[in-house]
């Protein structure tokens, strides 16, 4: 098997050996063979070889979220997409840009810098993470609250499907209704439909100037409050986060507020006018806040990297904790919150909130150390959190957790009454069930 | 007509609710586009079970169902091409909630777009989307087709703001995907579903957002001696990273049409105008208005009038809306198109329309989404006469073909349908085409929903074989051609 894996991707792109096969492990299950395609027919070439052997595959980028879903039921081959990193094409003049999947997103920021755009794709593991891994795990951004999610902003997108074939949809303009969408069921699809190689998106302009608030509140309502009239408001900000419980201490935001238990982090950007305006109307809007601060240059940049790491930070250093992420209504955030603080107490649970303003809610359970002795308990929060939220009507799932955990509690939730569709999709992209079988919703 | 499947379907929607008299079929022959088809009878559900009952009845018949708003669509998606019942979604058109405080909609398919934005106006809200159409076209049309419209570059189009959507799957089951919160765990089905042209699933209930209303507005009409002039100024607006809510540009042929008509105040003698708006906060609003009329005359607007008030604005906007009303007024024909191009290829293609147009003999008029590189080149001809018909449609697929070497697409936001399905090889592969149809076949595997529409099919219903084109430009070299990404 590894001999023809080597006559796809050369000999030296190819391994078997079980020390470099460590990194490639998801939720402790190592594969026998991983290989980095160097083309995009190179992967689709890897896939039909899988599809033909009956290996079951996972697409991987930098490996930091392959932590992400239930462990896989089969993994033999993991196909790094490292080595696609190119730029295809860049058309500043068009904001629209075309990269291989296995592209840094750092590196691809670097590249829009330089024509003074941008993506709005502020994510964890920033640093390490790929434009493919990012794209493929749904993580979201902060920056959604004025730009949206990548659903948004990506206009085409090529992968291999489950019967290694290159496949396209969408295209490199930005309005485009030329057949079906297909791309926007490859987003958070963890790579059950295919493996994404390139991706075409709409970049943006970067604003002049940028600038950062922080108020602080006694109450979740409270900060609640003032986030959905900010919503409301016609001041259109950049970024809108509720913090709250132990997230203020964890982002070091802590010294900034004082005593108050909750926050509000605000970013807004434009013109010199336009943010003296921002500055006058939220200071209005704060009123009754504890506190309410305008955040210096240094302050705001560090405070927003931290907002963006949140979820990564409590993977790398809570290995113990789980990281549940809510989705509710903008007004039923503060409901949400307490719930998520009450459900956190009685189980004797330290916990860390992050609300974005459209009602996701990241909520951390911390434990002591690494969790082994708070396991029970944690598996209770999170089925009172889960049902607490489906009675809500609204959604929940756990993006990051100790493996242990998804022995007790399925991190997907339970399939939604549209779950016989997703099947339907599943089949028509993986007919023969070789993408990661068994990580995604329903074990799809 | 099956008289027993016309009894069947009368026994639930009343007498009122079918219709299949020769004179009510040829109604529904047309939608906007140039396309006709006859169906054999036209349903009108008032519920999701109606809906039901109708697609188990034409599946246990075999009949093809076609799912219809307005019938204002300009691609022939609500046309029965192979015959078989219309769905009029006409009488399901209740808002069924109206959320302000999560800036959320839950509407029946068949509500008009513009009554949506009425009932939420007054709460200083509007459901973004705006198709020229919008006055009668409905929100199920518009979610059917992705549906964009001129404000669609600074707010997205109709996938950019739809949530949640109850549907009738061709198989017969009513489902629910998405809903009111964001990010359900799973595929993104509603981002499938929306623009997939009434081919997966008949939609009985959606789920949208609602935008707030821009504090400010400032409307600018900039007038040109040179197209080149107003064409360039679009690209420079575009890099200089200023994204107005709305960049339309109308040459001068079409101008004079609308003035003629609506008489909206575009000068007689210019060559092409361009309507440009900005939103947001006051303070934001007038730098971008400062900005953009300072790159206006730097290529050669001779005049940027700024609009006064609400009543100038609405002059404009009604002399953009209704232009291809104007339009129809100097022929009883015409043929809109719906190409795009990346936004730094607009003047070389202006160009070649009108190069393309004189060599086949037709005088072409423009006016599109200038700030995304959507294109409405309109071709003028005589529906009697058949040759002309057939060299308009040509006349359009050369442009169509530029659009595409210049690394665009088809449709930007008419949809495919049974206009452009034979066009769909030209941008994707076999291999795209086959995966896409396996997507249809899952949802839809008999067939029965919408046959003949966005998939290439031959005379005798085998493959039409295009070869993709080579693409150029965008610094995708030459050398990738046939393995090109569009």
């Amino acid at each position: 098997m590894p001999s023809r894996i080597a006559d796809v991707v050369g000999a030296a792109n190819g391994t078997n050996d079980p020390h470099e096969l460590a990194a490639y492990e998801a939720d402790g299950v190592r594969p026998s063979a991983a290989a980095r395609p160097g083309a995009p027919e190179e992967a689709a070439e890897l896939v039909k070889l899988a599809a033909t052997e009956k290996l079951a595959v996972i697409p991987t980028g930098a490996r930091t979220k392959l932590g992400i879903g239930m462990p896989p039921a089969r993994y033999d081959l993991a196909i790094d997409t490292t080595r696609l990193d190119r730029v295809i094409s860049y058309d500043p003049g068009d904001l629209t840009v075309s990269v291989e999947a296995g592209m840094p997103l750092a590196k691809l920021a670097a590249a829009l810098a330089e024509h003074k755009q941008f993506l709005p794709l502020s994510v964890p593991f920033q640093e390490r993470a790929t434009v493919g891994g990012t794209l493929a795990s749904g993580v979201d951004s902060p920056l959604r609250q004025a730009y949206g999610t990548a659903r948004d902003f990506v206009l085409g997108m090529e992968f291999a499907t489950g019967e290694g074939a290159l496949a396209k949809s969408g295209g490199r303009v930005v309005k485009n209704v030329s057949g079906y969408d297909l791309h926007k069921l490859m987003l958070g699809a963890i790579g059950s439909l295919g493996i994404i190689t390139r991706v075409n998106f709409k970049t943006f302009p970067m604003p002049a100037t940028t600038r950062g608030w922080l108020a602080g509140f006694s109450s979740a309502e409270d900060a609640s409050d003032f986030a959905l009239r900010i919503r409301q408001s016609p001041l259109a900000p950049q970024t809108l986060e509720i913090l709250g419980l132990r997230s203020p201490a964890i982002l070091a935001a802590g010294h900034l507020l004082e005593k108050s238990e909750w926050a509000v982090a605000i970013s807004a950007a434009g013109n010199g006018r336009v943010m003296e305006r921002c500055a006058g109307d939220l200071e209005t809007m704060a009123r009754g806040a504890a506190t309410f601060i305008a955040l210096d240059e240094q302050e705001r940049p560090a405070l927003w990297q931290r907002i963006r790491e949140f979820p990564a930070r409590i993977a790398e250093e809570s290995p113990g904790a789980a990281l549940i992420r809510l989705s509710v209504l903008p007004t039923k955030v503060a409901e949400a919150l307490r719930m998520l603080q009450g459900v956190a107490a009685e189980n004797g649970l330290p916990g860390a909130a992050l609300a974005r303003g459209n009602g996701v809610i990241y909520f951390a359970l911390l434990p002591a150390k690494d969790g082994a002795a708070e396991l029970p308990r944690i598996a209770q929060c999170a089925k009172e959190i889960f049902a607490a939220v489906a009675k809500n009507n609204g959604s929940a799932m756990i993006p990051w957790c100790a493996l242990k955990l998804k022995r007790e509690i399925n991190v997907w939730g339970a399939p939604c009454e549209d779950f016989p569709l997703m099947q339907r999709a599943k089949q028509a992209f993986d007919p023969h069930n070789i993408f990661a079988p068994g990580r995604f919703v329903g074990g799809l | 007509m099956d008289p027993h499947l016309l009894r069947e379907l009368e026994e639930f929607l009343g007498k009122h609710g079918v219709l299949s008299q020769p004179e009510d079929l040829l109604l529904y022959e047309y939608d906007g586009s140039v396309e006709s088809a006859r169906p054999q009878c036209i349903v009108f559900p008032r519920t999701a079970a109606d809906v039901v009952r109708i697609v188990a009845l034409a599946n246990c018949h075999k009949i093809p169902i076609v799912g219809r708003g307005a019938g204002t669509g300009l691609s022939g998606g609500a046309l029965a091409r192979h015959g078989g019942i219309i769905v009029s979604f006409a009488r399901m058109n209740q808002i069924l909630e109206i959320d302000i405080e999560n800036q959320r909609a839950v509407v029946q398919p068949g509500v008009v777009n513009s009554d949506l934005n009425l009932a939420v106006a007054a709460a200083g809200f509007h459901f973004a989307p705006d198709p020229s159409s919008q006055k009668a076209c409905t929100i199920g049309g518009n979610v059917s087709e992705n549906a964009g419209g001129p404000h669609t570059l600074a707010y997205g189009v109709t996938t950019n703001h739809v949530l949640g959507l109850e549907m009738v799957m061709p198989t017969g089951e009513l489902v629910r995907i998405g809903r009111k919160s964001a990010d359900e765990p799973g595929y993104d089905l509603c981002g499938l579903f929306v623009g997939s042209e009434g081919t997966l699933a008949l939609v009985t209930e959606v789920t949208v957002k609602l935008t707030r209303l821009p504090e400010a507005v400032k409307t600018l009409l900039a007038i040109y001696d040179r197209v080149d002039g107003a064409t360039e100024t679009v690209v420079e607006i575009t890099a200089r990273g200023i994204t107005p809510a709305a960049c339309e540009m109308l040459d001068g042929w079409t101008l004079r049409a609308v003035e003629a008509w609506v008489h909206a105040g575009f000068p007689l003698d210019s060559a092409a105008v361009l309507l440009i708006e900005v939103d947001g906060l006051r303070e934001a609003v007038e730098q971008h208005a400062e900005d953009i009329s300072e790159v206006c005359r730097m290529h050669g607007a001779r005049e940027v009038r700024v609009a006064r008030d609400a009543r100038e604005r609405e002059l404009l906007w009604k002399g953009r809306k209704n232009a291809f009303g104007a339009v129809g007024r100097l022929s009883p024909t015409y043929y809109v198109q719906d190409g795009v191009i990346p936004r730094t290829k607009l003047p070389q293609t202006l160009r070649e329309i009108e190069r393309i147009g004189k060599e086949n003999g037709f005088e072409i008029g423009n006016i599109f989404h200038a700030g995304d590189g959507n294109l409405h080149p309109i071709i003028l001809f005589d529906a009697r006469d058949p040759k002309q018909f057939d060299r308009a449609v040509s006349t359009a697929d050369a442009i169509i073909r530029y659009c595409i070497e210049m690394g665009g697409a088809i449709t930007g936001e008419h949809g495919v349908g049974m206009e452009k399905d034979r066009l769909m090889p030209l941008l994707f592969s076999e291999t795209d085409l086959a995966l896409m149809r396996n997507v249809r076949d899952a949802f839809n595997p008999e067939g029965l929903l919408n046959p003949g529409k966005i998939f290439p099919t031959g005379k005798g219903c085998g493959e039409v074989r295009i070869r993709p084109m080579p693409q150029r430009g965008s610094g995708n070299s030459a050398a990738s051609a046939g393995k090109d990404f569009a």
